[in-house]
């Protein structure tokens, strides 16, 4: 139980405001948001369990096949998940103002703030969009729908590239080396170089292991599932947008914004743990 | 003032406004933030299901009067036997479902949990009224996905889906799934809500161990409903976008790993089997010593059992991949679990014994099922130990022994501390008492009929019957039979009881405030209760304890037990 003097008890804090957001069954605005930052934490202790699932799953088929991973996670991006990195972390700073401001009361900083962090969530969206297109295109997918096609013409960067296979598998990959597949698809038949290029004969490319689709279908899950929760988030800043403007936060008053504000914190620390797991292994 | 006669007060009593009749449309209860409407809710809802559920076990049971099964059976080839078993498999898989999900899982925490919590915590409501009520209408609508599914084609998988033969069934796995997604998530917001109430809701006075263990059961059950839940909800999402993706994560075929899935199934369903009994055992904890007049024996001990069987409950699972490629190592360390499991519910089974001892035991109807639960759930305790040791389990994994020791637990356990409960709480909920002997009469009769079903699925279990085939062997018909007959038994027990319940709301005579004599707050208030519990909030003294029955007295005059001495009860109680 909390010992806090209740607002209500204090002077100078309008009583309206108080009654006006204490539910019948509290006793005092303290207990009230005590309560409700208890319930959110739990809330997003199950979060947190429900991305474990898929974390437990990532890490057996990591360790049961770590050449999935290192072979399949060439294909991602690094650049774009750093970007979206930067923009996760900018919006947990804004987010973060936005607390604070709803804790001092300062009603148009608020605002500013909820909008500066949606269009982080929406820039994050986006550019996760961009990538899924982008495989979605080269058929980097999960289950039978992985059937890589590289289809461009050659030529560009094999001669001078460094020579390591996984730098040339990415170039590979985005249709520089190549004219056709080197990738044979799963279903097709037991993984390799299909033929080595001409162009790259003595560079020993790492032959492509079976099931390298266990890995999409992870990343996509994972990722997928992420970028859920941050279109719940970005609704969920608008909820609070809404309410702002019709004046409801203040000093007395700001539990929706600091709750929503922990959420966010989840839904960025997830991602800090997914960018390093899925583009920047090696 | 002074002089006013008991009567009268009861008169004046039952003229109050209660939560029952505060407001009387159907809106006022659909949309109710009231904990007890919600409780009462769930109640009418699980046990309309409870009943679909047991009507599945008849069905089941009258297929296997007969070695080649009297329901579902072909006409002679093969192709056509594997139709009609088709048929069986369905309706084994639909009365597990209901029973687990829809009975056991949320029948306790949401409706006596929801209806008692807050009344014996001393508060107005549950932290969250509105995220009750959205639990409540997430249960339903899992159920009515479960029902559309059913309907559209009902699935044939067993209720653990195992892969990779719930990928390839061409039943309605992935709205069943669903249905069972949104139930999962009706679980984690009762249990979130409940561990916040009573961390933030206890009135002043009211520390944690002065809280009757019926809160504490619920608050460890509450525990393993927000850790264990989310697991399966991945797991289920994961399967449904198996099945609608085809993503491959559990699927051979498609590289993916079926076991896995075993894993992360029984993560959450090995730890739900302790949502389902721990807060029956806080049932029994309650009506023991209510019933034996006498203090609860130990109440840490019962207290952190609780807590110690939902903390290893978390790390048994393994027991049940013994024979499906487990490394040895792994199997012995699953196995000594659980075996560990068993010492904490042996304290609290050791501990009701100690309560009852020397005491001025009442057998009354809810004393009779706490009696049977005692003894049903040690039979199913014990064997269930069988199970968990290494080479017996290879013998008996998947035999009938299994489905012999699931029930003796679930039902023997779970179902009848839920009934015990009901009968416990059923003057406080509706103000009204039941027939005293044919209550008694349905729980002995279901007492008996329990054993008889289950008791010959041990045997025939350890001679060698699989679980849930259509047909078997024609030497097991005698135990099969006799299993049958304990079915019937059990429905008449149950006809019984819905008929003198029933009869009790609508003719039964007026529950006085504490039928039983109990020390809780939940007696401390009318019944049934105002819609904000108490007429006062209750301030605890320093003497409280709701397992001290020195203070109250029975008096014949109204059929219930009074206060004696105000100093040791909650400042508010009734004088009457």
């Amino acid at each position: 139980m909390s010992e806090t003097i209740s607002p209500a008890a204090m002077p100078g804090v309008d009583q309206a405001v108080v009654r006006k957001h204490l539910a019948h069954h509290f006793d005092t605005p303290q207990q009230q948001f005590d309560s409700g930052k208890l319930g959110m934490w739990l809330f997003l202790t199950t979060e947190l369990l429900l991305f474990s699932g898929l974390f437990c799953a990532y890490a057996v088929y990591r360790a049961l096949h770590p050449e999935i991973f290192q072979f399949a996670s060439q294909y991602l991006d690094p650049t774009s998940g750093l970007i979206n990195t930067i923009v996760l972390l900018t919006s947990g700073l804004t987010m973060a103002l936005a607390v604070r401001f709803a804790q001092t009361g300062k009603r148009t900083p608020l605002s500013i703030c909820l909008v500066l962090t949606m269009l982080c969530g929406l820039t994050f969206i986006a550019i996760h969009a961009d990538e899924y297109f982008e495989k979605y295109q080269q058929k980097l997918l999960w289950g039978t729908n992985y059937a890589p096609k590289i289809v461009q013409p050659a030529v560009k960067a094999a001669a001078g590239s460094p020579g390591t296979w996984s730098s040339l598998n990415r170039l590979a990959a985005r249709g520089y080396i190549s004219s056709h597949s080197t990738i044979a698809p799963a279903s097709i038949g037991p993984a390799g170089v299909a033929a080595a290029h001409a162009a790259a004969p003595t560079v020993p490319l790492i032959p492509q292991p079976h099931n390298v689709q266990i890995f999409f279908g992870i990343y996509f899950l994972m990722t997928g599932l992420h970028s859920i929760h941050v279109i719940i988030g970005v609704i969920l800043m608008g909820w609070l947008l809404v309410r702002n403007i019709r004046g409801d936060f203040g000093p007395n008053y700001y539990n929706p914004v600091d709750f929503v504000g922990l959420y966010w914190g989840i839904v960025d620390m997830v991602w800090m743990f997914l960018f390093p797991l899925l583009y920047l292994i090696r | 003032m002074a002089t006013i006669s008991l009567h009268e007060a009861d008169a004046a009593v039952g003229k109050r406004k209660n939560y029952l009749n505060q407001t009387t449309t159907i809106r006022s209860w659909l949309f109710t933030l009231d904990h007890k409407r919600i409780g009462l809710m769930y109640l009418a809802a699980g046990l309309t299901l409870f009943f679909i559920g047991g009507m599945l076990a008849e069905v089941i049971r009258t297929q296997l009067l007969v070695p080649t099964g009297l329901i579902f059976h072909g006409t002679g080839t093969i192709q056509s036997s594997y139709a009609a078993y088709k048929h069986y498999n369905q309706v084994f898989t639909l009365h597990g479902i209901i029973m687990v999900f829809m009975v056991l899982v949320p029948m306790i925490p949401g409706a006596l949990g929801n209806f008692a919590l807050p009344l014996m915590l001393g508060a107005k409501d549950v932290a969250f009224p509105r995220l009750n009520l959205l639990s409540f209408w997430l249960y339903i609508s899992g159920a009515v996905l479960a029902v559309i599914s059913t309907i559209m084609g009902a699935v044939d998988t067993g209720w653990t889906f195992y892969t990779p033969y719930s990928i390839d069934t061409s039943t309605y796995v992935v709205l069943m799934v669903s249905g069972i997604f949104l139930l999962g998530f009706s679980s984690i917001f009762t249990g979130l809500n409940f561990i916040v109430t009573i961390h933030k809701l206890r009135p002043f006075g009211m520390t944690w161990f002065r809280m009757p263990l019926f809160l504490w059961a619920t608050y460890a059950t509450a525990v393993i409903q927000v850790a264990a839940t989310p697991v399966l909800g991945v797991t289920l999402l994961l399967l449904i976008v198996e099945r609608v993706m085809g993503i491959g994560i559990f699927n051979p075929a498609l590289g993916g790993n079926p076991v896995l899935f075993q894993h992360f199934f029984w993560f959450y369903s090995h730890p739900a089997v302790y949502i389902m009994i721990l807060p029956a055992m806080g049932i029994i904890s309650e009506i023991v010593p209510t019933f034996s007049r006498k203090h609860i024996f130990g109440y840490e001990f019962v207290a952190f059992s609780s807590l110690a069987i939902a903390l290893i409950g978390f790390m048994v699972w393994g027991h049940h991949l013994f024979v499906n490629g487990q490394s040895a190592e792994l199997d012995a360390i699953f196995s000594f679990l659980t075996f560990l499991v068993a010492v904490p519910s042996a304290v609290k089974v050791w501990n009701w014994l100690a309560t009852m001892y020397k005491g001025a035991i009442k057998l009354d109807t809810p004393m009779l099922y706490a009696l049977s639960f005692i003894i049903l759930f040690t039979i199913g305790g014990l064997t269930g130990v069988v199970l968990g040791a290494l080479a017996e389990d290879v013998v008996l994994h998947d035999t009938y022994f299994v489905v012999g020791h699931f029930h003796y637990v679930m039902f023997g356990g779970t179902i009848i501390a839920m009934l015990g409960g009901i009968h416990y709480w059923w003057p406080k909920m509706f103000g009204k008492m039941y027939n005293e002997f044919w209550a008694r009469t349905a729980c002995i009769l279901l007492f008996i009929g329990v054993n008889l079903t289950f008791f010959p699925q041990l045997m025939v279990g350890a001679y060698g019957m699989p679980r849930r085939y259509a047909s078997y062997l024609p030497k097991y018909q005698p135990y099969m039979v006799a299993s049958t007959i304990g079915a019937y038994v059990q429905l008449v027990a149950f006809l019984i009881m819905a008929s003198y319940l029933l009869h009790s709301l609508f003719r039964g005579k007026k529950a006085p405030v504490n039928p039983w004599g109990s020390g809780s707050l939940e007696w401390t208030t009318s019944s049934p209760p105002p819609t904000d519990n108490f007429d006062t909030i209750p301030v605890i003294g320093d003497h409280y304890d709701p397992y001290d029955y020195s203070h109250l007295q029975f008096d014949p005059a109204i059929g219930g037990y009074v206060h004696t001495e105000e100093h040791v009860g909650p400042h508010h109680v009734y004088h009457r």
